[in-house]
């Protein structure tokens, strides 16, 4: 199979949805000519037009707006937040509108809304450009959260979720778009299933359960733990909600041991969520406490000495896999 | 001048609305309603002045105080009242109460319980009539209040840009709350603003119903002949408080009264017999036959089934 970069994953499920739907069109800053900060959207305005591929003054919480009301009155939009650290300009569009409008309106109506974003740190754009804040969204009823790690499950869970009918969070991360995955060709349809999580490399020994950048690290670590004897599983969530406990739980069962990771701060993150879970549903199963390995409870830095210290590294995880294992 | 149809229409809406209203403070007095209610009283010339010019596929944004704008748009009172009882029969099913109405059927997006929140949607709604082709225009009410919003900058800057068939209507009833006009602007007019953004303002006597219609007639051929959006500025005044219970200790007894005798009802009422367009005795006539129609939504409500906890849960996710 070719290999993609995770851009160019998006960037292809983009065009297949909007040529198979004119009701798809794109929403935000600099995504035109320029084709977003990340070059997702690189050529898409040269090919449906600026109609379709509508760039935006810097407005947040007004482009949000605006395509909660296309969304409502027959469109399908994808809008891009640069960066999800400005998605708190829109919060009210996106808690208080977005999420709520159906279930106030007595299910009468639909929110058809993908809110493409991007987070994480790793490139040292510090505090105001590299948060994670999956777990906030993940808190509000009527929102899902998608955050793909591979090209392959890019591409296919931003084509289920353009065709979904709930406002979607779909979080990218900054350090995944250069990099490269096997994906089918372009026009050979496939979709990722919102709510489904995937076993990205099976073991019986301990389950790590992760998602985004954080899965790369997670199976690098694998790897070394693999040298000693340790067989470690690694489950990546995808989709943050709906959860996939069925799958996460399962796993616990078969090996007794459970690792959270992921690259937000530990305090109110979403790994107490999945802990909890593991604990009320695979309590009697476990053979050592569930362990979470997070980003310190610090603003992100801006020096790569201080980044590094503070996002989870593979050798965090190792560590952490070997206190569950060794006991 | 109107056809005598049209001209009666809005009369009935107006005491539709006027009725509506008395009865809904009632019942929140009785604590059949919960929460707070917001209601439209004194206002009544905006919101039918501008419904009138629409369509029926035109799209309405309302706000908290969004009883008047429903009803003006063609929302059915049965529903409407079930709402505001939490009843099963409620347009939203007791899921919204009164500052979530909405009937997407007649065009109505939605009341909105965030100062300013829907302005921006809206603009959204704007945008796809445009892309669709579809003529239709949506029109988003909004009070004083929501104007110092940062939203409200976003939207008619973005509106502007986009050039779409919306048309902002700012309901300036003098108070935000307990906050005067004049304690929140350093301008005379909200209107002054639509300079900022490239869109034509117009500001009439929102008390006029005849006057707020020929604004917003204007404003609709303006926005389906492509010429985008437009700010219309209403100065009129809530009779009731900000809500039910305010006791109002912003404002005096005497400009209370003032505007009382400012009521946009008993205006159009004298101004359709002085100008021969109905008797008294007609016009009497539509009056019972609202008071039968609000007595007919409550009865209805009342009447109405509680919704179910389980019923509910399938009402979040599409």
């Amino acid at each position: 199979m070719r290999e993609i970069t995770y851009a160019q994953a998006l960037r292809e499920a983009l065009r297949e949805e909007m040529k198979r739907d004119e009701s798809v069109i794109l929403i935000g800053e600099d995504i035109g000519i320029h084709g977003g900060a990340f070059s997702v959207t690189k050529g898409l305005m040269e090919e449906f037009g600026p109609e379709r591929v509508r760039n935006t003054p810097i407005s947040e919480a007004g482009f949000v707006g605006a395509a909660i009301g296309a969304a409502l009155t027959g469109l399908r939009p994808v809008a891009e937040i640069m960066y999800v650290d400005f998605s708190t300009i829109a919060m009210d569009q996106i808690v208080n509108q977005a999420a709520k409008l159906r279930f106030m309106t007595g299910g009468k109506t639909c929110v058809p809304l993908v809110l493409r974003t991007q987070g994480g740190a790793g490139r040292g754009n510090a505090a105001q450009h590299s948060q994670s804040l999956e777990a906030w969204y993940a808190h509000v009823p009527g929102l899902l959260v998608v955050m793909p790690s591979s090209p392959y499950d890019a591409k296919g869970l931003l084509k289920s979720s353009i065709r979904d009918n709930n406002p979607i969070i779909f979080i990218e991360h900054k350090l995944l778009y250069a990099t490269k995955g096997e994906v089918p060709d372009e026009g050979q349809e496939y979709l990722v299933p919102i709510g489904k999580a995937d076993i990205k490399r099976k073991g019986s020994d301990v389950t790590i359960v992760t998602w985004s950048l954080m899965v790369r690290k997670a199976l690098s670590a694998a790897e070394i733990l693999a040298e000693d004897g340790i067989a470690a599983e690694v489950v990546d969530v995808r989709t943050l909600r709906p959860l996939d406990t069925e799958t996460i739980v399962e796993s616990v069962k078969r090996t007794g041991r459970c690792v959270v990771v992921h690259e937000a701060c530990k305090t109110g993150g979403f790994g107490a969520e999945v802990v909890a879970r593991v604990v009320e549903e695979a309590f009697d199963y476990l053979d050592a406490p569930v362990l979470r390995v997070a980003a310190a409870d610090t603003p992100i830095p801006y020096s790569k000495t201080l980044e590094d210290w503070v996002i989870p590294s593979e050798a965090d995880i190792v560590s952490a896999v070997r206190r569950v294992v060794d006991g | 001048m109107e056809s005598r149809e049209k001209m009666l229409r809005m009369y009935r809406y107006m005491l539709a609305i006027r009725q509506f209203e008395h009865k809904a403070g009632d019942l929140f007095t009785r604590d059949a309603v919960r929460g707070s209610i917001h209601l439209y009283i004194g206002q009544e010339a905006v919101a039918v002045g501008v419904c009138s010019a629409l369509e029926p596929g035109d799209y309405v944004v309302s706000t908290h105080r969004g009883h008047g704008h429903c009803i003006a748009k063609g929302g059915r009172l049965r529903e409407m009242m079930a709402e505001l009882l939490g009843k099963a029969t409620g347009y939203c099913k007791g899921r919204g109460g009164s500052m979530h109405i909405a009937d997407f059927g007649s065009g109505i997006l939605g009341a909105n319980g965030i100062v300013g929140g829907g302005i921006a949607i809206a603009v959204g709604a704007a945008f796809s009539a445009k892309y669709l082709k579809n003529g239709r225009v949506s029109v988003c009410f909004f009070g004083d209040g929501a104007v110092n919003q940062g939203i409200f900058h976003e939207a008619l800057n973005l509106a502007a840009v986009w050039k779409v068939p919306a048309i902002f209507v700012c309901e300036n009833n003098l108070y935000a709350l307990s906050t005067p006009f004049r304690d929140a602007f350093a301008i005379e007019h909200v209107v002054d603003r639509a300079a900022g953004y490239g869109v034509p303002g117009c500001c009439v006597d929102g008390n006029d119903v005849l006057a707020v219609y020929e604004a917003a007639r204007e404003a609709c051929a303006r926005a389906r002949g492509g010429g985008g959006p437009t700010l219309i500025e209403a100065v009129t005044y809530r009779m009731d408080g900000h809500f039910r219970g305010d006791p109002c200790l912003y404002r005096s007894k005497q400009e209370v009264e003032e505007w009382a005798a400012r009521d946009p009802i008993t205006r159009f009422r004298a101004k359709l017999i002085e100008s021969k367009v109905a008797s008294a005795e007609e016009l009497a006539a539509i009056e019972d036959e609202v008071r039968a129609e609000v007595e007919d939504a409550v009865r209805f409500a009342l009447e109405s089934p509680d919704p179910s906890p389980q019923d509910m849960l399938n009402d979040i996710y599409a």
